[in-house]
């Protein structure tokens, strides 16, 4: 007669990484990773051991903060949303032509390669590295600014706008060319109404982006309300930096609910 | 049927907006523009500058090539530092961003105070820049990668807090419950019923975030934050273009590199 | 074992789900609790083991009023109380294993849970229940790789892992097929009758309710409308429970046949059957 089953007492998960040696090996090589990238930063530690009472000074130094110099401040943030705006203009405008170029279902091959090209380059260099090849080719100001907002703009429109070409259903291409329209003619009538309200969209957003992004581009003398932030904190002024830096998480915010309702009205 | 009443029938214009709509239309249209405008003249953009900007630029690119690749050699170990803030910026991150994301959220946090706490850390760490959060940092620890991984993670905090956040408020309430009704404490909940269902979204939006981190990171040296922005901003000081050239490069690549490994994992592990 | 008294609900949405419910189960028997949508059994079941919080009335188990525990005792009177749900309510990302040791939550401390590290006779516990369910090797599956059916067997051992004293049932059968219903019924059964488990058990399917119970209770508009045999149930009672229908062919063929044709009685007659067991 058979007895009673017996069942076993001990039980593991099964583990992600089945072989326990992988796994010991995974969990070394975390370790090795870390223990090599503390070696290899160079690493002022006494200079650091004495950031939290200096955290502490710099914070009692901050409070309150110092409203009283509102004119520059205001100078700034308003320097800052001409820039994101001037920049969101143009930057819309500009990548209309690069992102059809940059389509694959519009544009022929050398076009479109040549347009992507442009769309990753841009894309890929931080805007604060861009902001600071402007500075130096056309001085401290705006300017410097302006464009490389313009040109961050440009790439990420022109690359969202593509990719919604791309992705168009290839049928209500088909049926406007089937009637013999011209790529102009194409232009006006297929593509246009259905890439209109995504683009102004992507546009919205962008501009809050770049009223964001206007904020550091100044740290390195681009203009607006970040150049004033960056003097500011050279002259140990933190009561006037924690002023600045309550007046861009505002600036933020506003700009954030304002992309929001424009976005939510255009649906 | 008579012309008259054929026309009458069927109207001979047809528009798509009413003339009111085509109206507004045209005064937000106009709106725009005299806006964009005003704001140009109000920066006072030197105009003159734009007669020889492309000499100018043709003159950087003449002097950027051939870049300097001896130079590669210095340009090595800030690059890895530069890694190295990233990864770690976003590895205490994960750490950090973790508990303030359970505070953050509805279902998980203990009362509307802790909650409101939660949602002010995130709101303020996503308000301020990488960059500018370099410039506090800095302020505190003395320029160097110290202040460059605090920089990465105080600004990556908001953005997985908000993330893992909305993961938790999405959990399946039911599992939550039949958790509970087997008399588990808080932690257990929180450990067998919440953590599973959200791990994946934890993964994914970190390694996420440490591609970001990685481009983010190449500048913090402008502000002294450590990493190949340091050596980036002297050569520009310095107006060495061909090293600048060579930097540009680099960071090119490992942007590249780091942006189609982050997609690569991303693949596999949703 | 188990004296309800008096049990009000009202959701903050004013919706007054239970109205008095008073009810008593001595023996270890299976209780199925049927009633039309929104009668409140959900409600009723909740309230047992505080996922609901009652708004007035007593809840007894044991001795121990539910009802005015902390909670942290509420914690340890939870572990005494088995849940099984509709929607399984599994972790779904965990492996079968994992789901069934989470029943020993409430027993083991959060070192254990957290290490995955449970005590031996719990791993046994788990494989012998895993057995009885028929769900033999599926202690490494995921969760999220089983059928409903699979999954409702997961969720009869998850709750008897805590060696419940008390099993609460909302509702096991209502998204499986008939045969696979019949199985899940006869498991949860068989498994309360063997421990000498009393069971409560809401259930929409009067049939299947008559030939697994050994009691039934009607609720109607958070009230006791009927307590007793199933046999019980014929076509007045299920008018009484959930209205005007044809019963005739699910009504339980009681001794007298005749009964059948008579048209079904109103409201009124049937206050002294509504008292409460
Ligand atoms: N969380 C809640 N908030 C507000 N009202 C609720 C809530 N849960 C249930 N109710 C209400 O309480 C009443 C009883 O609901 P309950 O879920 O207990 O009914 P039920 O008998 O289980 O119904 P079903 O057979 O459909 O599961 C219903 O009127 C319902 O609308
Ligand atoms: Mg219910």
């Amino acid at each position: 007669m058979s007895s009673p089953p017996v069942y076993p007492t001990r039980w593991k998960p099964p583990s992600l990484i089945s072989s326990p040696a992988a796994r010991r090996g995974f969990v070394a090589l975390a370790v090795l990773y870390l223990l090599w990238s503390f070696g290899t930063i160079e690493v002022d530690w006494s200079r650091v051991s004495r950031g939290l009472p200096r955290a502490a000074d710099l914070f009692s130094r901050m409070f309150p903060p110092d409203f009283s110099r509102w004119e520059l401040l205001v100078k700034g943030v308003g320097e800052s949303v001409q820039m994101a705006f001037v920049a969101s203009f143009f930057g819309m405008a500009v990548a209309v032509p690069i992102g059809l170029c940059a389509a694959r279902n519009l544009a022929p091959r050398p076009i479109y390669l040549a347009a992507r090209g442009i769309i990753v380059i841009t894309r890929t260099l931080h805007e604060v590295i861009v902001a600071i090849i402007f500075v130096k080719v056309f001085g401290f100001g705006p300017l410097a600014g302006v464009l490389t907002l313009f040109v961050a703009s440009l790439s990420f429109i022109a690359k969202m706008l593509a990719e919604d070409i791309e992705n168009m259903p290839p049928g209500s291409l088909e049926a406007i060319r089937a009637t013999g329209a011209s790529f102009p003619k194409l232009l006006v009538y297929a593509i246009t109404p259905q890439m209109l309200p995504r683009y102004l969209g992507v546009s919205i957003y962008r501009l809050d982006a770049n009223l964001r992004h206007s904020t550091v581009v100044g740290i390195v003398g681009a203009g607006g309300i970040g150049q004033v932030l960056q003097a500011s904190f050279n002259r140990y002024d933190y009561d006037f930096s924690l002023a600045i830096l309550i007046a861009i998480v505002a600036l933020v915010f506003i700009g954030e609910f304002f992309s929001a309702w424009i976005r939510g009205r255009l649906r | 049927m008579t012309v008259e009443e054929h026309a009458r029938r069927y109207p001979e214009v047809w528009r798509r907006f009413s003339p009111r709509q085509t109206l507004v239309r045209y005064a937000w249209y106009a709106g725009i523009v005299f806006v964009a405008l005003w704001s140009v003249r109000q920066l006072e953009i030197p105009w003159l500058y734009f007669l020889d900007a492309h000499v100018q630029a043709a003159d950087l690119l003449v002097r950027m090539f051939p870049p300097d690749w001896a130079f590669i050699e210095q340009v090595l170990d800030p690059l890895i530092e530069t890694i190295h803030i990233a990864t770690l910026g976003t590895a205490f991150t994960f750490i950090i961003a973790f508990p303030i994301a359970f505070l953050s959220a509805r279902n998980t946090t203990y009362n509307d105070l802790t909650w409101l706490i939660g949602r002010f850390i995130l709101v303020t760490s996503r308000s301020v820049n990488t960059v500018v959060w370099g410039l506090v940092f800095v302020a505190i620890f003395g320029p160097g990668p110290v202040a460059g991984i605090w920089a990465i993670t105080a600004r990556s905090i908001g953005f997985m807090g908000k993330l893992i956040a909305e993961a938790i408020e999405e959990v399946d309430e039911g599992t939550i419950e039949a958790i509970e009704a087997t008399g588990a404490s808080r932690l257990q909940v929180l450990w067998i019923g919440v953590l599973p269902q959200v791990l994946p979204i934890i993964w994914g939006t970190s390694i996420y975030r440490w591609d970001i981190n990685i481009r983010e990171s190449t500048v913090l040296g402008f502000v002294g934050a450590g990493g190949i922005g340091i050596i980036l901003y002297s050569s520009i000081n310095l107006f060495a273009w061909s090293e600048v050239g060579i930097i540009i490069i680099s960071i090119f690549v490992v942007v590249v590199f780091s942006e189609f490994v982050s997609a690569a994992v991303r693949q596999r592990i949703t | 074992m188990l004296t309800i008294t008096d049990l009000f609900k009202r959701y903050p949405t004013g919706q007054r789900a239970l109205n008095g419910v008073s009810l008593t189960v001595d023996l270890p028997q299976v209780v199925a609790i049927i009633g039309p949508s929104g009668a409140g059994k959900s409600t009723l079941l909740r309230c047992v083991n505080r996922l609901v919080e009652p708004t007035s009335g007593s809840v007894v188990l044991d001795g121990i009023d539910i009802t005015k525990l902390s909670r942290r005792e509420l914690r340890r009177a939870r572990r005494r109380m088995g849940m099984i749900f509709q929607e399984y309510n599994l972790v779904e990302r965990l492996t079968v294993m994992e789901n069934l040791l989470s029943g020993r939550l409430g027993y083991v401390g959060f070192w254990r849970t957290y290490r995955r590290r449970y005590p031996p006779e719990d791993i046994r516990m788990a494989y012998e229940l895993l057995d009885r369910v028929g769900l033999t090797g599926y202690e490494d599956t995921r969760a999220d790789a089983l059928s409903g059916g699979e999954r409702q067997r997961v969720g009869i051992a998850r709750a008897l892992m805590q060696q419940p004293e008390l099993l609460l049932v909302d509702e096991p059968t209502a998204s499986l097929d008939p045969k696979t219903s019949r199985q899940i019924m006869r498991i949860i059964v068989e498994l309360a009758q063997e421990r000498g488990t009393p069971a409560l058990l809401n259930i929409h399917d009067v049939v299947l309710a008559q030939s697994f119970a050994d009691r039934v209770i009607g609720l109607r508009a958070g009230k006791v409308v009927f307590d007793g045999a199933p046999n019980g149930l014929d076509e007045k009672v299920l008018t009484e429970i959930y209205g005007e229908e044809d019963w005739s062919t699910t009504a339980a063929r009681g001794e007298d046949e005749d009964e059948g044709g008579k048209p079904p009685r109103r409201r009124g007659d049937m206050e002294s059957e509504a008292a409460v067991g």
